[in-house]
């Protein structure tokens, strides 16, 4: 008994939070991946276009809402989503014309491209907090768990309780279809084998019958699409606050970096490296410690390695262990 | 400079300085349509410079270049690419995660499932794009005798298997003229035979044009008539092989006098 007790309480508390969270960040990291990969710089920008995107499906949600129209137990915000991925296709692509194609053109260095992105992650910080303001704002509707703590414990009779909440089983549910798009998307068609060329070689890519400025837009547009749908299914799964995804930019790039830069799959799985490396380090383990040892043995502090303030440190442990031993990530990516 | 049917490239005093290094510096040359020219000279003569300008790489600090009479100077790789300037590279390229099949079927232009709209809602016109696309590609591959590496990775297969896949990238569509980087370098005679071969079949067949830099002499005395010999940038001599390898300042500048003495040494 109370070893089922403590497989509930890790699953309650690392696996599935961990998971939810993996998928949030692979989401993210893909953009990254996919920017760095094709447009060959590190896009700082990208936390902000999540919340960019994000605050629009924010709005429409609102106005959904304030027609009286529903998914029922489902959010609200899947309805609004999609005219959020339309902003922030719109956003990305407005950006891309007036401000990266100079540079783009000119050749820039990838450097100047960093800065140059830095610069638009002020302007899309401020107009979001212009438009909708600093503080947290819920935009969470429907049906708030799929298993709730207190029926899973008189269902099951166990001490411990699991709750699975409908933000999470969305997250996962999402990230599964969207990654398996992408890879359907780079791997069988044309349009995504011409990504994968101009990734692969560009000078050779500009050679052949591909269109550089057709690839540049696709990428920007699968960018958004990724940005949108990561921010909204963070902000469901958390809270929509406008500073959190400026902070969400460093556990991004470190999945993005540790997968290896420019490489989807790694992206993916730096993502769940992360997400897990984070939870289970600030995670106190102390309750599930109590479950499995004896009871002279069971600890008298919380168990916990360190607290949720570091866990952003956590990250980058994790990237400058990996980079010690396989400089280009744990996938092989383009080097960093 | 005026403008003839038969010449397919004119240059005209073409320049093109890094600062100071003037790598290019006033080359004048004309290829002629259905050729196969040779262009050979010392390390760093600006070979592969001249032939990056052409091919729209990089712009020229001044003078032209005209393809068919059209003023092409500066015109970006890829609108090149559709006019039918096709080039390889003296370091093989290649999109290193893809098949070697689908190095080939990523070469034409201009196909329906480059565009998002048609990914969706075209899925049939691209199917039979691809099928015919794929057709060329594996007759492509057999008539470089590398059909078996066909489902390999380009980024595992041997250097000069590369250098036929680059050739190979040139028949996926209707070139008119192509400028090879130094096909044979790295490549064993074998090969280099093979890949001799390819480019006369093409030449005759295909009507394909070819500029060709090498250092191999007996590659370029088999394939190569005229042969241009550039130093510092300029155009030192044009003749047949037997010419350029007859003048005076070729000898001195690339050649070395160890070929114009080499009866004495032997004696």
């Amino acid at each position: 008994m109370d070893f089922l007790n403590a497989i509930v309480a890790l699953a309650n508390y690392v696996l599935i939070p961990g998971i939810a969270y993996g998928s949030q960040l692979a989401l993210g990291a893909l953009g990254v991946t996919l920017v760095y990969g094709i447009l060959r710089f590190s896009n700082f920008a990208h936390g902000d276009t999540m919340a960019l995107g994000a605050m629009a499906t924010v709005l429409m949600t609102w106005l959904f809402q304030s027609w009286g129209l529903s998914l029922g137990p489902l959010p609200t915000a899947l309805l609004a989503l999609p005219f959020g991925i339309l902003f922030a296709i719109g956003l990305l692509l407005f950006t891309d014309r007036t401000v990266y194609k100079f540079y783009r053109v000119k050749k820039a260095k990838p450097v100047i491209l960093v800065i140059v992105s830095l610069g638009i992650t002020f302007i899309y910080n401020g107009v979001t907090r212009f438009i909708i303001g600093a503080d947290d704002q819920n935009f969470f509707d429907g049906e708030r768990f799929i298993i709730s703590a207190r029926e899973f414990k008189t269902a099951t009779g166990l001490d411990e309780g699991l709750s699975f909440k409908t933000t999470q089983g969305i997250t996962i549910i999402t990230a599964i279809i969207v990654v398996a798009l992408l890879f359907w998307f780079l791997n069988r068609t044309r349009a995504g084998k011409s990504m994968r060329a101009y990734s692969d070689n560009e000078d050779l890519a500009l050679l052949s019958g591909i269109n550089p400025e057709r690839v540049v837009m696709i990428t920007w547009m699968i960018v958004a699409t990724l940005a949108t749908i990561a921010g909204v299914l963070y902000g469901l799964d958390k809270s929509f606050k406008p500073f959190t995804y400026f902070q969400l930019l460093l556990p991004i790039f470190a999945s993005a970096i540790v997968g290896g830069l420019g490489n989807p799959i790694g992206a993916i799985a730096g993502g769940f490296v992360i997400a897990f490396s984070e939870v289970t380090i600030t995670y106190a383990w102390k309750k599930i410690l109590v479950y499995l040892m004896p009871e002279s043995l069971e600890p008298n502090g919380l168990v916990q390695l360190l607290s949720t303030d570091y866990k952003f440190a956590v990250s980058f442990v994790i990237l400058l262990i990996v980079l010690l031993f396989k400089p280009t990530g744990l996938f092989k990516g383009q080097s960093v | 400079m005026v403008h003839s049917e038969e010449h397919m490239i004119v240059v005209d005093d073409l320049h093109k300085h890094f600062g100071g290094f003037h790598a290019v510096d006033g080359a004048s040359l004309t290829i002629d349509r259905g050729s196969i020219t040779g262009l050979i000279g010392p390390n760093g003569a600006g070979k592969t410079t001249l032939f990056n300008v052409i091919a729209g790489v990089l712009k020229p600090t001044s003078g032209s270049v005209y393809m068919d009479g059209e003023n092409i100077t500066g015109v970006p790789p890829h609108d090149l690419f559709h006019k039918g300037l096709l080039r390889t590279f003296q370091i093989a390229h290649e999109f290193h995660s893809m098949s070697c099949r689908e190095n080939l079927m990523m070469v034409p232009g201009g196909q329906s499932g480059e565009t998002l709209w048609n990914t969706w809602f075209g899925r049939k016109r691209i199917a039979d794009e691809e099928r015919a696309l794929k057709a060329k590609a594996d007759e492509v591959l057999e008539f470089l005798t590398i059909e078996h590496l066909s489902d390999q990775k380009a980024g595992q297969i041997s250097g000069g298997q590369k250098k036929l896949l680059e050739l190979g990238r040139t028949m996926m569509v209707d070139a008119k003229i192509v400028f090879l980087d130094e096909v044979g370098a790295g490549v064993n005679r074998t090969l280099l035979n093979t890949i001799g071969d390819a480019i006369i079949r093409l030449n005759q067949e295909r009507g394909y044009t070819f500029v060709v830099i090498e250092h191999d002499m007996d590659f370029i005395g088999r394939l190569c008539d005229p042969v241009i010999c550039m130093a510092e940038g300029r155009v030192l001599a044009e003749g047949t092989l037997a010419e350029i390898k007859a003048n005076e300042q070729v000898i001195e500048a690339y050649l070395g006098t160890g070929l114009k003495n080499k009866d004495q040494v032997g004696a």
